[in-house]
């Protein structure tokens, strides 16, 4: 009797549950569809480019000559966005989160995020058309003032349009993406810690020192490699801003390249093996970015013990 | 040590709404003070205006006076970080900061405000606090590992450790053992006795007989209804309050008639 009882409800109630696992299911496998999807096609399409001798890719070395300046440029440029970027980013959203008037905190935080809907395109016509210029003058007083470190070596470029400045564009362009997630974390870190903070006599940047920001680290990390990821792959600012050319150490003169404007500057008039030799850049991208994720998800897994989680 | 509380005429405010009303009560140094009261009286949140956490919530504000030891805590240029550095809290949950070792959850009240200790110093502080919390024997093998591992009531433990490392003068208590099992209830407790050796201990609870067990003087709290401010309806020595009471709500209340 009873066994029948259980074994009957089988029918109706189960169909829900079997469509939602069912799709649930499709979704995930869907994504690393894609993603397998996006690797062979890279993979495959880059072959050419990899095996064909080296005279007859672009710049008649080989492959690897030909990209890794370009994969040094993109870092460059990444990485002075992130080192201007972050800081800001953390100093607008503790404001915005822990310091602020609750009024003006809405406002700020709603003109951040509205800094992250201008298309990069328009950051690309601003960086290239305005700031380039009148940002000029400060890279002659670095040649002339701080010219003995490579990186401000002189002379520096008339135009402005430097590594430098697409780094700054950069920097803008990742402001909204850092700084909102900073923000939710910092909004999340549970009131016991602070109250626990505030009781011990700690001042309020005390108690963001020893409540908010560790609570907040794994974010903050995951926040910035989400704004490393669009400062590696962003295209059009840096194409329209920057003046491209060689590797050189000085970030105030023009030359350098990143690989994705590389790509958006020659994919429209490439054929044959230039095709492959960008896909295979392109390729290289992928493999920086998958990478960057890899290095900033074991960096929050080492703490596992002290995140709060147990 | 210690020193003694003494409130004056203070008023509660959250915004407009008045929460607690009129509280006037001297609070004995090197001695257990109990609140007791149904729940929403102000009990809680009177204990907060004595080290001005209640500050924390945005709108609230008290009028009135708090002395500690004839210092008031609301006069002008008084810094409620220095008030708070001196009136230890500890809270309803345990808290212990959950990225720190056992180790530097002791010792993360007296790092503050830019002052440095040597690891001689700290390691006799520690073990002093924790002694002191009746933690040491528990954790003596593991500082370095992280204070969240540790069961609810040794949490709590090591956050009484951390209030007693900075040598407040007052420790008050929000509901301690609400969130804890009989055992390592009783392990608080009797840590409450002795800790008003040296310090002047000031405890919320809901529990009536843990007000009677641990404390010297009881206040009893009291709301007239939703809407209505808290109110102390009268203080006395913890015995006469539980045998004896002045106030009919009090007896109606300690023998169980009401709330």
């Amino acid at each position: 009797m009873t066994a029948t009882t259980l074994t009957s409800t089988q029918g109706a109630g189960r169909a829900g549950d079997k469509i939602f696992s069912g799709a649930a299911l499709a979704a995930g496998c869907l994504i690393l569809a894609v993603l397998f999807g996006v690797a062979l096609f890279l993979v495959v399409q880059a072959i050419p480019a990899l095996t064909a001798p080296s005279a007859e890719i672009q710049g008649g070395e080989g492959f690897f000559a030909y990209i890794w300046p370009i994969v040094i440029g993109t870092l460059i440029a990444a990485v002075i966005a992130l080192v201007i970027a972050t800081p800001i980013a953390i100093g607008v959203a503790l404001f915005i989160s822990h310091f602020a008037p609750r009024r003006l905190a809405a406002g700020l935080g709603y003109v951040v995020d509205l800094l992250a809907a201008i298309p990069s395109v328009i950051y690309g016509a601003w960086g290239a058309a305005f700031l380039a210029k009148e940002i000029s003058p400060a890279y002659n007083w670095l040649a002339a003032n701080m010219g003995w470190l490579p990186i401000f070596q002189g002379p520096a470029s008339a135009t402005g349009k430097t590594i430098l400045t697409a780094g700054i564009v950069l920097s803008v362009m990742v402001l909204p993406i850092i700084t909102s997630l900073s923000r939710e974390i910092f909004l999340q870190t549970p009131k016991l810690h602070e109250e626990a903070a505030l009781a011990l006599g700690a001042t309020r940047w005390e108690m963001i020192k020893m409540s908010v920001l560790p609570f907040a680290r794994p974010g903050i990390i995951s926040a910035v490699m989400l704004g490393l990821g669009r400062a590696l792959g962003e295209t059009m600012a840096v194409a329209l801003v920057l003046s491209s050319g060689a590797l050189t150490a000085s970030l105030i003169q023009s030359g350098n390249q990143t690989i994705a404007a590389e790509i958006a500057l020659n994919f429209p008039e490439a054929s044959g093996l230039k095709v492959s030799t960008l896909v295979a850049a392109g390729l290289v991208l992928f493999i920086i970015t998958l990478a960057v994720n890899m290095v900033a998800r074991w960096i929050i897994s080492r703490h596992k013990e002290f995140s709060g989680a147990n | 040590m210690s020193k003694r509380i003494d409130v004056k005429d203070l008023n509660v405010y959250y915004g407009d709404f008045l929460a607690v009303e009129d509280v006037t009560i001297n609070i004995e140094a090197k001695s257990v003070t109990a609140f007791i009261g149904p729940s929403g009286c102000g009990k809680s949140t009177f204990l907060r205006t004595l080290n001005r956490m209640h500050e924390v919530i945005p709108g609230a504000r008290v009028e009135g006076d708090v002395m500690l030891d004839g210092d008031n805590l609301y006069g002008p240029g008084v810094d409620p970080v220095t008030v708070r550095s001196q009136i230890g809290m500890v809270f309803q949950r345990p808290n212990p900061f959950p990225t720190m070792s056992i180790r530097d959850n002791v010792l993360a009240g007296v790092k503050l405000n830019n002052k440095k200790i040597s690891k001689g110093e700290a390691d006799v502080l520690v073990e002093r606090s924790l002694k002191g919390a009746n933690l040491w024997n528990e954790v003596k093998d593991r500082l370095e590992k992280p204070g969240s591992g540790l069961s609810g009531g040794q949490q709590q433990r090591l956050c009484i450790a951390r209030a007693i490392a900075v040598e407040p003068q007052v420790i008050l208590m929000d509901e301690p053992c609400s969130a804890l099992d009989p055992i390592s209830t009783l392990a608080i407790e009797d840590l409450i006795n002795e800790l008003k050796d040296q310090y002047t201990v000031v405890i919320v609870t809901h529990n009536m007989q843990q007000a009677a067990r641990v404390s010297d003087r009881t206040a009893f709290f009291n709301i007239a209804g939703t809407g209505k401010p808290g109110k102390l309806i009268e203080v006395d020595d913890t015995h006469t309050i539980f045998s004896n009471p002045t106030q009919k709500a009090t007896e109606d209340y300690v023998s169980g008639r009401f709330g």
